[in-house]
């Protein structure tokens, strides 16, 4: 379970949110809606234990979520804006870091993001929504309870988007939580909703 | 422990797909120091004298060169936040970007200094030492530059602020460096200057990682 008490962060000298309270049990999906810059991209790196608050607390099954950083970062898989794939090397190169941490199989994780047939490609080849689809591989190749994910489905095909909201729904039934910042529809069924201003 | 060789071989294979910007550090040490006998003379008793000095020098500003893409590219592309985010400490990072930079900038240039200094006239029986005080030196040099690099990342031209803040921090290594060849050349013990290299590198060893991991989540932020 997943909650949050009363945060607010700062950014530089501006206030982006304040006592903000939210809980995610195991299982559940919450996803975050908003204008632009309202700050959900900087919600889900405070989740992550990438940004401090400046008050409040990040709590993971009732205790101090950021106690330990390295052990709360072993619990999180963080899809952000970028897709952190590196040109220089193939696909498969690109998930042998994650494949590493987590012990799993490169092939299986590319097989559910449907990149198996491209492997051995330089990641440089690949197109934007390709691209977006190899960070999901990484997603699929962790171990991590919470997924958090900003906008996950951009630049993705219909497919695509069909086979990512079944991995959704696979990570849930492990009893993993999601919490997505999106402007389009995803697939998380009963998902609660959160709307920052 | 397993996750810091996996950084550790994920940077190593991206300098080796890269190879041209790996190459870079070595070429620049290497022309460099032979633009001195060109700009001095080839006289022996000059150029020998001063080779210490000039390898030192030539070697600390190719050491520099790799420091600005260390962290750079990927603050850039998103693949800092993984790395922070897959349960190694942040100085333990920093310590695998250290030991990285390392094997691709320190080792060729120790592999390239012996050549470099025959070619400088230096004096035979005082190039172990000086070899012997560079591989002190540039564990040195990688130490701070990766603590440097992580201060200066997401600064505004931190290319020019990184020469600036690190070059300062290692003159203690490059005097005590450069004293070490210059003493065995002269025929005196350099064992005072390598112990207190040593001395240094032993103190910047916990601390450069730890100051460096602190900037790594400072930039990240």
């Amino acid at each position: 379970m997943l909650t949050a008490e009363g945060v607010a962060v700062f950014r530089g000298e501006r206030l982006v949110f304040r006592d903000l309270f939210l809980t995610v049990p195991s299982g559940g999906a919450l996803i975050l809606a908003g204008a632009n810059g309202s700050g959900k991209s900087t919600l889900l790196r405070l989740l992550a234990g990438l940004v401090r608050p400046a008050a409040g607390q990040i709590l993971w099954e009732g205790a101090d979520a950021f106690a330990d950083l390295a052990a709360h970062g072993e619990r999180v898989a963080y899809l952000g804006h970028q897709d952190a794939v590196k040109p220089g090397l193939t696909v498969t190169e690109n998930l042998l870091f994650a494949a590493t941490v987590s012990r799993r199989s490169i092939a299986t994780a590319l097989e559910a993001v449907g990149l198996d047939a491209l492997a051995d490609l330089p990641s440089r080849m690949l197109s934007a929504g390709q691209k977006r689809r190899l960070a999901i591989a990484r997603l699929v190749l962790s171990t991590a309870q919470l997924w958090l994910l900003d906008e996950p489905t951009l630049g993705l095909d219909t497919a695509s988007i069909d086979r990512f909201g079944a991995l959704l729904g696979q990570h849930r039934a492990g009893g993993g939580i999601v919490v997505a910042a999106t402007h389009v529809p995803l697939p998380l069924p009963g998902a609660t909703e959160l709307r920052l201003s | 422990m397993r996750i810091f060789w996996a950084v550790l071989t994920r940077d190593l294979r991206l300098s080796l797909r890269h190879g041209a910007d790996t190459l870079a550090a070595l070429m620049f040490f290497m022309v460099t120091a032979s633009l001195f006998p060109l700009a001095i003379g080839p006289a022996p008793d000059t150029l020998g004298r001063i080779a210490p000095g000039i390898v030192w020098v030539c070697a600390l500003l190719a050491a520099l060169l790799p420091l600005d893409r260390l962290f750079g590219a990927d603050l850039e592309d998103g693949s800092l936040d993984l790395l922070l985010l897959s349960g190694l400490p942040a100085f333990g990072i920093a310590a695998a970007k250290s030991l990285s930079h390392w094997v691709v900038t320190g080792v060729p240039l120790l592999l390239a200094a012996g050549p470099v200094a025959i070619m400088l006239r230096m004096p035979e029986d005082a190039i172990p030492v000086l070899l012997l005080g560079l591989l002190l030196g540039s564990g040195l040099l990688s130490l701070f530059g990766t603590m440097a690099a992580s201060i200066v990342l997401g600064a505004r031209r931190g290319g020019v602020l990184l020469p600036l803040l690190v070059l300062p921090l290692v003159t203690p290594v490059l005097i005590f460096g450069a004293a070490a060849a210059d003493a065995a050349a002269g025929g005196f013990s350099a064992r005072p200057h390598l112990l207190l290299l040593g001395a240094m590198l032993a103190a910047a060893l916990p601390l450069c990682p730890l100051a460096a991991g602190a900037g790594l989540r400072a930039a990240v932020e």
